[in-house]
């Protein structure tokens, strides 16, 4: 077995085994899977990046059968850095729920509600583990389908696991939603299949798709993937989900199970359909421009803390779109087009830095309303002298989601400006900076109420170490990314933007 | 006009009365029976459209994937069955009427588990 056959199988197979290792549903099996499944994802990916980092893209014929018959497994640099991301998150996400749901050795997973809700909690994340891995290193069409489908279900169960009839209904409609964009992006496989008789992203990439059929097909398929990654305008089911589902899971929605839909879009535009047509991309990034406003300006409208935050994500989603438009600065003429390094690396990395710090934001919100009992930003006053640790992750997750140096999300903002300034296109330059301003001003506002001098009253819950400390890792990756971003650069070029040709 | 294009034609129109219904029936039971069509209609175009090259040689990758595809929707309506009825029991009716987006911390909420 080569080194890319044992990373990629760790990566996809681990999480999968300690998923079925935790239905064991006893304590002892809960811890045990989500230590495999994050020692396997960490090990899977980091073997993953140095290996793409020295040899370019690598390939594994799963069982030694190819295409078309085969699975194959292929990850470039894209793959490699969003499977490292999902590692990190889901490694702190999988400690912070050892307590959130109560102290798992002494649980009764029978009879108390919090037992039950960790005891389907961790093997529905492990399974979501498996199945972003087997996206980010899926190489045919169908693959992704599958495993699309394995993370919308898990997702939208996930939600459900806070009792609440709001959070049962949010998931309700986040499943149906998830559905339907299945349906959508299947009938656009359906159609590529029948005109290029293939299902191979490698292959089809060749085949350079043109033509109406072409046409309908990634249209069917952006609309279904825009409505799973809540793109403006069909963002309207994920606040009430985000906001209503446990927060452990708040944290992993948020951060890691959007990015899925949203990878399977900037692998089917760029790498497949070579970015598709330019009103298209500037139709995409005109989308983003208006999430970006919208969800920043519902964000500063809202009373509860962890909507926000979610609200914060539709808006933050913008930003990873506006890349498509700024990608292709001279057009796409020529079969060879030109594109933008800077705008590649600045829109990854945005992605990157928000899955970072919006975890730990919404970890560490989970922790302020775990102490309080509550969730309104009234009721959080005065939380911040209590638990300073997790003030100190909100507002450096928050600092990193607006941009501000040394961030992760100040390098990939800087980048994009770069490009927009370049290519002279101030409307992106304008909406790139306000989206900043507005975030800082939501943030600013859950710190105000954090910091205020009198304290809510009512009882006062310690939170677990752990869970602060969980947290705080995450935002402190976050905002110091930027200081090691050229790794991220190195890797991220391997393969770029469009791989295949 | 062959019989395979009458098949993909027949999936087109499941998918899209289909796609209608999804949107416009409220009930879940409806919702969800309204997906499973829809898959209903995808699995006959993804059987009948590539069949049309070649009707004469039986093509094994469609077939492959509308298997599976059939294995996910069982997995996917049991899911949303059982969360249709989580969804009865919690807030006592088969439409999704309390309204996610009122923006109040909800009152009835139990406290997060201790």
């Amino acid at each position: 077995m080569t080194g890319a056959e044992l990373w990629t199988t760790a990566a996809v197979f681990g999480p999968l085994l300690a998923s079925l290792v935790a239905l064991g549903g006893r304590p002892a099996a809960l811890k045990a899977g989500l230590l495999l499944g994050s020692v396997t994802t960490l090990a899977g990916s980091l073997g993953l990046w140095l290996q793409v980092l020295q040899h370019g893209p690598v390939r594994h014929l799963l069982g030694g059968w190819g295409a078309p018959l085969g699975i194959e497994l292929w990850a470039d640099g894209f793959s490699v850095v969003m499977l490292a991301v999902t590692a990190l998150v889901g490694a702190a996400v999988s400690l912070y729920s050892l307590s959130y749901f109560g102290d798992l050795s002494t649980l009764d997973a029978e009879t108390s509600p919090a037992g039950r809700a960790a005891r389907y909690f961790v093997p529905l994340w492990l399974l979501l583990w498996s199945a972003l891995n087997g996206i980010y290193l899926s190489a045919d069409l169908f693959n992704l389908y599958v495993t699309l489908e394995i993370l919308g279900l898990a997702a939208a169960a996930l939600v459900t696991l806070a009792v609440t009839p709001r959070a049962t209904v949010a998931g309700m409609r986040y499943l149906i939603v998830s559905l339907v964009g299945s349906m959508l992006f299947l009938l656009g496989v359906a159609l590529l299949y029948t005109e290029f008789g293939t299902l191979a992203l490698e292959e089809l990439s060749a085949a350079a798709p043109g033509g109406p059929m072409a046409a309908t097909s990634l249209a069917l398929m952006t609309v279904g993937m825009a409505a799973k990654t809540a793109l403006f305008p069909l963002h309207a089911w994920l606040p009430p989900a985000h906001a209503g589902a446990p927060a452990p899971a708040s944290a992993l929605l948020s951060a890691v199970v959007v990015k899925g839909s949203f990878f399977i879009l900037v692998r089917l535009w760029f790498a497949v359909y070579g970015g598709g047509s330019e009103a298209g991309l500037v139709l995409m990034g005109g989308l983003g421009a208006a999430a970006i406003l919208w969800g920043s300006v519902l964000a500063l409208r809202q009373r509860s803390l962890k909507r926000v935050i979610a609200y914060s994500t539709v808006a933050q989603l913008g930003y990873m779109f506006v890349m498509f438009p700024l990608l292709a600065p001279e057009g796409l003429g020529g079969p060879d087009p030109r594109w933008s390094d800077d705008a590649w690396i600045g829109g990854i990395l945005l992605a990157v830095s928000h899955a970072l710090a919006k975890a730990s934001m919404f970890m560490a919100a989970g922790n302020m309303s775990y102490a309080v009992a509550r969730d309104g930003l009234r009721d959080i006053s005065g939380v911040a002298h209590r638990l300073p640790m997790s003030f100190l992750a909100f507002g450096l997750g928050g600092l990193s989601l607006a941009g501000l140096p040394p961030s992760a999300g100040f390098v990939g903002k800087w980048l994009l400006l770069r490009e927009a300034l370049s290519a002279g296109g101030w409307f992106w330059v304008a909406i790139i900076t306000v989206g900043g301003l507005l975030t800082i001003a939501y943030v600013l506002k859950v710190l105000r109420h954090a910091l205020d001098r009198e304290a809510s009253d009512g009882d006062f819950r310690p939170v677990p170490r752990r869970m602060e400390w969980a947290a705080l890792l995450l935002a402190l990756a976050s905002a110091s990314l930027g200081v090691r971003a050229t790794e991220v650069f190195q890797v991220l070029l391997q393969g770029g933007v469009q791989p295949w040709t | 006009m062959t019989s395979l294009d009458l098949y993909v034609w027949a999936g087109v129109v499941v998918f899209l009365l289909a796609l209608h219904a999804v949107v416009t029936r409220a009930h879940l039971l409806w919702k969800v029976l309204a997906i499973n069509l829809m898959g209903t209609g995808v699995f006959l175009i993804l059987l009948a459209a590539p069949a049309r090259r070649d009707p004469m040689v039986a093509d094994p990758l469609p077939q492959g994937m509308v298997l599976t595809g059939i294995v996910v929707a069982v997995a996917a309506t049991a899911l949303a069955l059982g969360m249709a009825l989580r969804v009865m029991a919690r807030t006592g009716s088969p439409f999704l009427t309390v309204d996610p987006e009122t923006e109040e911390p909800d009152p009835d909420a139990p406290e997060p588990p201790r």
